[in-house]
């Protein structure tokens, strides 16, 4: 019977340690992103709406905001509109939309006929901007604070709920909802 | 006839296997470079098919970052810059090879104590069959046959 003590010892060990791992992944299947807690990149891009205009990222400092990286082909974002839509009324944090590798004919098509949630719209036809947001696949939604620190990431269609139970609690309250 | 099929299949075999070589052409102005580049795109990871290296991957994204690989050591900047800089942008989990860190120690640490855990069985249960075998009178056969 000794000699079953060990072994049994090792499994019970092993199961507890895949046990903790398991536990310890609450969103699978997406990458922690190590931009929270750092300083989001800052950037100089083409105003989607408006070619003559640029957006500099440093504009925002003083504000938080909310950045959603899509695209017109990207299937989830397509998924997420309605609830960019409908997060857009009820809060006043300001949505900067980056259209990411994209066409712009297509991306402005896209918002004159699902509407248009975003603030404005960074184009980022290269893809460089991305690559510095650590952006793996759209679409991906940051918070970011007034110092420009980012706070949260979400990875995966937005939704009204994911708006509540991540985004709001991390938000001061009266900015949270519209005023 | 036999000779046209060959030819046929062989001709589909090369067809077929044309994107597989085709996915990166990337060419780099010296070849001291393009042994780095080919290195780099292979030891990091396709973050959107995760189980690829960029270099093989068709996806968008792994042609930016090999793009990004491409300009930074035509710039000049060392491997470890490469590195630090997609780790800084995506995390650990792009590169294949984790970098040892107090986080990955016992990723590197575990399949050499797994190994000297084997052994110690090991060597343990060859003991214990030649001890058996010791202390046996009848011959192995014998004991096998009856067994």
């Amino acid at each position: 019977m000794n000699r079953f003590i060990l072994p049994l010892g090792i499994f019970a060990l092993l199961a507890l340690v895949l046990a903790i791992g398991i536990k310890h992944s609450p969103e699978k299947g997406t990458i922690a992103s190590p931009l929270i807690g750092k300083a989001a990149p800052q950037f100089t891009l083409p105003v989607l709406t408006d070619s003559s205009r640029t957006f500099r990222s440093a504009d925002l400092k003083g504000r938080w905001y909310v950045f959603n990286v899509w695209g017109t082909w990207c299937g989830g974002c397509r998924e997420e509109h309605s609830a960019l839509l409908e997060i857009r009324k009820m809060t006043q944090v300001p949505l900067i939309g980056m259209d990411w590798k994209d066409e712009d004919p297509q991306a402005l098509q896209w918002l004159t006929e699902l509407g248009n949630p975003y603030e404005v719209v960074a184009a980022d036809r290269e893809g460089r901007i991305a690559i510095d947001w650590g952006v793996y696949g759209a679409p991906e939604t940051f918070l970011v604070d007034p110092e420009g620190i980012v706070v949260y990431k979400f990875i995966g269609p937005m939704t009204v709920e994911a708006w509540q139970t991540k985004f709001v609690p991390r938000l001061p309250p009266q900015l949270a909802a519209k005023s | 006839m036999r000779p046209f099929a060959l030819v046929a299949v062989l001709a589909g075999v090369l067809v077929a296997s044309g994107p597989a070589y085709a996915v990166d052409p990337t060419e780099m102005p010296t070849p001291e470079l393009q042994q780095r580049y080919h290195v780099l795109t292979h030891e990091l990871r396709c973050m959107q098919c995760q189980n690829e290296a960029i270099a093989d991957s068709p996806v968008s994204l792994a042609a930016d970052l090999r793009r990004q690989v491409q300009e930074m050591l035509i710039a000049g900047k060392s491997d470890d810059d490469v590195r630090n800089y997609m780790v800084a942008r995506y995390g650990d989990f792009i590169l294949f090879r984790p970098r040892v860190s107090t986080r990955t120690l016992w990723l590197w640490l575990a399949p050499g104590v797994l190994l000297l855990i084997g052994a110690a069985v090991a060597v343990r249960v060859t003991k214990q069959r030649a001890a058996l075998v010791d202390q046996d009178k009848e011959p192995v056969e014998e004991d096998a046959r009856s067994s």
